[in-house]
Parts: C-alpha cells; sequence; structure tokens
C-alpha cells in the first residue's frame, strides 16, 4: 500500500499523469478482460461441445429435447471404451505413432545437419541454398499431393504408411532446417574456434556445443515436425485406403463416419483422444514451441 | 617504423598458414556438402522434382497416354463449376486472412494490456484450435451446424433468431469454412502479433506519453510502424496457406453445396484423384502456384536479410 502510493506520488511528480489518465488506464483493463472473455468463448467452445458430446449417451445425443450445451440424463465412457476396444482405431493410433517417430528422427537428422553446414561451414551456393530451404517451405502440400501420387505409386509404397514417412518430410526439414539455422547463426563463433582449439572434429562440436545450446531450437523444431506429421490430413486420405495402415486423421474423419447413422459420441470422442497428444505435448512445451516460432520472424 | 617490420615478416608468415587454410577450408566445405547432401535430397527428390513432373503430368491426356499442351488448362477455364472455384478460393483466402489478422491483433492487444502474470494462461486458452488437428476440429464443427442437431440453431432458437442451414445454403456454406478457417488460425497471428508487441522498446512509448500522445497517436505512430514487417509477413504467409487449404472444406463441406464452396485444393481431389484424372489434378493445383510464386518473392525480399547473415 505505502509502496505503491510513494511510487504513484513519484510518478505524478514526474509526468503528471492525471486522473483521467488512470481511470483510461482502468478502463483499458476491463476492456481487455472484455475482449479475452469473448475470444476465450469463441476459441473454447467448440472443443467443449465435442468434450460434452463424448460423454453424453446415444440416446440423449438422439433427444431433439434437451440441452444440447449440457449432459443432463447421465455420463456415460461408453464412446471410449468403444472405440478402443471394438474398432480400428487402436491401429490408427499405433501407426500414426510409428509414422510420426520415424518422421520425427529422420527430419531431425536432415535438419540438424544441414543447419550446421549451412550455418558454420561455408561453401559455393550455401546462401542460395539457405533461400531454397526457405522457399521449399513455402509450397504448400496440397500442390505435391498430385505429382507425389505417382511417385509413391511408383515406388511400390501406395496403401502403406511408409509413403508418409516419405512424404511428410517435404513439410518438416524445410522449417526445421530454418529454425535450425537461425539458433545455430545466432551461437558465437568464439564457441567454434575454442572448440576447434581444444581439437574437437565437426560431430563432436555439433554434438557437445552447437546442440546443447541450441536446445531450445531442437524443441521448436522437434515439435513443429511431431505436430504436422500427426495433424496431416491430405497426404493420407489420397495414399491409404487400409483399415491397418491407416492413421489417426483420416481413420477418424471417413472410417467412422461410414455406416447410414452418424455415432456423434464416438465421433467426438475418437476426435478427442487424436487430438489429445499434441494438446498435451503442448500444455508442457508450448513456450519453447512459441520462441522458435517467433525469433525467426522479429529477429528478420 | 614498425610498417616496414610488418611488411618484412607479413609474407613469410601467411605462406605456411594459407595452405593449411586451404586445406582447412577444403575440408570444411567437403563436409559441408556431405552435411547438406540429405537435405538437398528432400528438396530436390520431393519437392522440386514433383514440381516439374506436376508441370509435365498437367499437359497430358486423362490416361496419360499422349501429350496434350494447355489444353487440361483450357478446358478449366472454360467450366463454369471451375470459375467457382477461383473465386471462391480467392475469396476465401481473402476474407479468411483479414478476419484472422483482425482477430490476431485485437486479441494480441487485449493480451498485451493485462497484467504479465495472467497473460501465458489467456494466451494458452485461446491457443487451443491451433493446436488441434484441423481435420479432427473440423469434425466438431460439422456436428455443432448438423441440420437436425445443430446446437448452434439451437441458441439461435432460444434467442428467438431463425435458425440457418449452415452447410446446405450457399452464402452460409462458405460463411461457415471461412468461420472454421479463422478459428483455426487466428491464434497463429496472435502469437506473432503479441511477440512484435513485446519486441517494441518501451522507451519509444514512453517519449510518446511525454509528447503527450493519446491511445490512438501512440497506435498510428509507434505501435503499426513497428509492427508492420511482421504483420506482413504473416498475411503474406497465411495467404498462402489459406489459399491452399483443404481440411476444413474437405471435412466440412466436400465442396458442397453445388461445388460453391470447392477451393483447389479439394478440387483437385475430387475431379483429379478421386476420378482417376491425375494429369486434370495436376493442372487444378498448378493453378495455384503464380499466386504462391508471387507471393514467394515478396516475402523472401523480407526474409533475405536473414539469408545474408550467414
Amino acid at each position: 500500500m505505502a509502496r505503491t502510493g510513494a511510487a504513484a506520488a513519484g510518478a505524478s511528480g514526474i509526468f503528471g499523469l492525471p486522473a483521467s489518465r488512470r481511470r483510461d488506464r482502468r478502463w483499458a483493463l476491463v476492456a481487455a478482460y472484455f475482449a479475452l472473455g469473448v475470444f476465450v468463448v469463441f476459441f473454447l467452445f467448440p472443443p467443449y461441445y465435442m468434450l460434452v458430446t463424448s460423454f453424453k449417451t446415444n440416446e440423449e445425443i438422439a433427444a431433439l429435447d434437451t440441452n444440447p450445451w449440457i449432459i443432463e440424463k447421465g455420463v456415460t465412457t461408453e464412446h471410449y471404451t468403444g472405440l478402443l476396444t471394438d474398432s480400428a482405431f487402436p491401429t490408427y493410433f499405433l501407426n500414426t505413432i510409428i509414422v510420426t517417430l520415424c518422421v520425427v528422427s529422420i527430419t531431425m537428422v536432415v535438419s540438424v545437419l544441414a543447419a550446421y553446414g549451412l550455418s558454420r561451414l561455408r561453401f559455393w551456393g550455401a546462401g542460395v541454398l539457405a533461400t531454397g530451404v526457405f522457399l521449399t517451405y513455402l509450397v504448400p502440400d496440397t500442390l505435391l499431393f498430385v505429382p507425389l501420387f505417382k511417385i509413391v505409386g511408383a515406388l511400390g509404397l501406395l496403401d502403406t504408411y511408409w509413403a508418409l514417412v516419405l512424404v511428410y518430410p517435404t513439410i518438416t526439414v524445410p522449417f526445421c532446417t530454418w529454425i535450425m539455422i537461425g539458433y545455430f547463426s545466432s551461437i558465437p563463433r568464439e564457441l567454434d574456434e575454442a572448440a576447434l582449439i581444444d581439437g574437437a572434429n565437426h560431430i563432436q562440436m555439433l554434438l557437445k556445443v552447437f546442440l546443447p545450446v541450441a536446445l531450445p531450437g531442437l524443441i521448436a523444431a522437434t515439435i513443429f515436425a511431431f505436430t504436422v506429421s500427426w495433424a496431416s490430413f491430405i497426404y493420407p486420405l489420397a495414399y491409404i485406403y487400409s483399415d491397418d495402415q491407416m492413421v489417426l486423421t483420416v481413420g477418424t474423419v471417413t472410417t467412422l463416419i461410414k455406416g447410414d447413422v452418424f455415432h456423434w459420441g464416438g465421433l467426438m470422442a475418437g476426435a478427442l483422444m487424436a487430438a489429445a497428444p499434441p494438446v498435451i505435448v503442448y500444455a508442457f512445451l508450448m513456450d519453447y514451441y512459441i520462441a522458435g516460432l517467433t525469433s525467426g520472424a522479429t529477429k528478420g | 617504423m614498425a610498417a616496414p617490420a610488418i611488411d618484412v615478416s607479413a609474407p613469410a608468415l601467411p605462406r605456411p598458414a594459407a595452405g593449411g587454410l586451404k586445406r582447412l577450408l577444403r575440408r570444411k566445405s567437403t563436409v559441408g556438402v556431405l552435411m547438406v547432401a540429405p537435405l538437398l535430397a528432400v528438396i530436390l527428390g520431393l519437392v522440386a522434382y514433383p514440381g516439374v513432373y506436376a508441370m509435365f503430368l498437367s499437359m497430358l491426356n486423362k490416361t496419360e497416354t499422349a501429350f496434350v499442351g494447355l489444353r487440361n488448362f483450357e478446358f478449366l477455364l472454360r467450366r463454369d463449376t471451375f470459375q467457382d472455384v477461383v473465386f471462391q478460393s480467392v475469396m476465401f483466402a481473402l476474407v479468411a486472412v483479414v478476419g484472422k489478422a483482425l482477430i490476431g491483433f485485437i486479441a494480441a492487444h487485449a493480451v498485451n494490456a493485462i497484467p504479465t502474470r495472467g497473460q501465458r494462461k489467456w494466451r494458452g486458452m485461446m491457443l487451443v484450435p491451433w493446436v488441434i488437428p484441423p481435420a479432427l476440429s473440423t469434425l466438431g464443427w460439422w456436428w455443432l451446424f448438423e441440420p437436425t442437431y445443430s446446437s448452434l440453431n439451437w441458441l439461435l432458437d432460444k434467442a428467438g433468431l431463425t435458425q440457418i442451414a449452415w452447410l446446405s445454403e450457399i452464402f452460409w456454406a462458405r460463411f461457415s469454412v471461412i468461420l472454421v478457417n479463422i478459428w483455426v488460425g487466428a491464434p497463429f497471428f496472435l502469437i506473432m502479433y503479441l511477440a512484435a508487441l513485446k519486441s517494441i522498446p518501451e522507451e519509444l512509448y514512453e517519449a510518446a506519453s511525454i509528447d503527450g500522445a493519446s491511445a490512438w497517436q501512440k497506435m498510428i505512430h509507434v505501435t503499426l510502424p513497428m509492427m508492420r514487417n511482421i504483420i506482413a509477413i504473416t498475411v503474406l504467409f497465411s495467404i498462402i496457406v489459406t489459399l491452399a487449404n483443404f481440411d476444413i472444406v474437405r471435412v466440412l463441406t466436400q465442396g458442397n453445396p453445388l461445388g460453391k464452396t470447392h477451393l483447389f485444393a479439394t478440387y483437385a481431389m475430387r475431379y483429379g484423384l478421386e476420378s482417376g484424372n491425375i494429369p486434370l489434378g495436376a493442372a487444378v493445383s498448378l493453378f495455384m502456384f503464380p499466386v504462391l510464386a508471387i507471393l514467394a518473392f515478396v516475402i523472401l525480399r523480407n526474409v533475405r536479410r536473414r539469408a545474408m547473415e550467414l
């Protein structure tokens, strides 16, 4: 109390902050909270509704006289247990995990090596290639899925999830390389020189100096690769047809919808379970990811 | 006095050093090329080659047995349904990007205006749509719009308004896909704009206050100029991603009603791949290319500086 009073007195002593200005500031705060409240409702009501639906009984979902936004007739977990015990859903989950692990590993090896090469080992064309990496990142998957369909077919990978392991790096590698270049470039060159004088070779330097220092960037890039592999939709939709090769996004959207009746409870439960891993990862590592994402843009 | 001494010793010293340096350079560049090789394989083999291959494919007939030049493009441009696709894709991208940018801008300012301690929590809640895979969250929206059970219509009904045929009337179907796209994409703008806001030095605002600037003047003369670069990059980048959107339209409307919500990507999937006409599909998706090339060129001018730093 005394401290804030003194601070306020000091401030008005220097700047003469008038009472009207302070009132403006309080109104600005109220307006900010009001806007945040509106936005949070807008952003969260669809997942909320999915959650509510996934715990409703089929009878309540089909009933037209109840309030759809709350559970009135008892909570059930039958949609979740049904998916996990009596559907291809666990297979989709496992396939997604395999594909994601492969893609993340490939992506990180390729982009860390390339980023080190591009940011430290000057060679002819390094600058052009760095620009090329960025341009590649701007090429959307929806532009490439038709020719890649032919290529995947020619390689005999159609209708296997290895097709996804092959094509996802087209999205993940350019961006992860770009992030890593940014982090590696910010490492002072004196650090390399010190390591080189100590007799380290490039691989040792990369593993023992660069990766530990650029760990936040490494985490950001890994999360990006994970998210892309987990969420990709057009490639599995175009290249995979069999249930035993299917991944979560397409499996949930297409296979669970087949049949005459929409099982809305099961659909919502499936969508939420499929979305859970990325949501959990973000809940813990959001700050790293945002730092990695924004550093490039705000630095430039 | 000192200068001649250096002149004398200088040629003697660098000679062995130059040889070593040359070797080092050669070694460094060899290692560098090896390290970059996998990246090069991905870019050339899985992006550049398919890109060129798409152009080749787009000039074949349906059975891929004869070269037909630009006839696929000509055929597409003459079709009313494809003219709709061009119109809808452009409108979808422009309206959705403006919507996302506005919401992101306002939300970023709102987050930045509250005490720092609470910012992380509010930001985290608003990022949820961006974290859920879009194909899956769109499934939730589809259920919200479902004609018989639509809970949005239930709300409209309770509020005494007329119900809306969200996905079966052309206007509302277009509105719905744009709304969902804004919902998914606005948090990205929020993140970028919030980072930009936080990078503006506080002194600028203090100086403006001393000069008696109003909140509005601070916005026009401090905030917007400082954010100009990031607004430009984010908007340009989002136009690409939005124009190339697939997931939302595919799950929500499948291009219906009457093909009026099709975008390039969903149209290419439907009338290319799924109809067994791969050259036509390649041609459809290549229509995105000129727009992407122009945007990429503009973005690159902004980003170049960073590549130059290497």
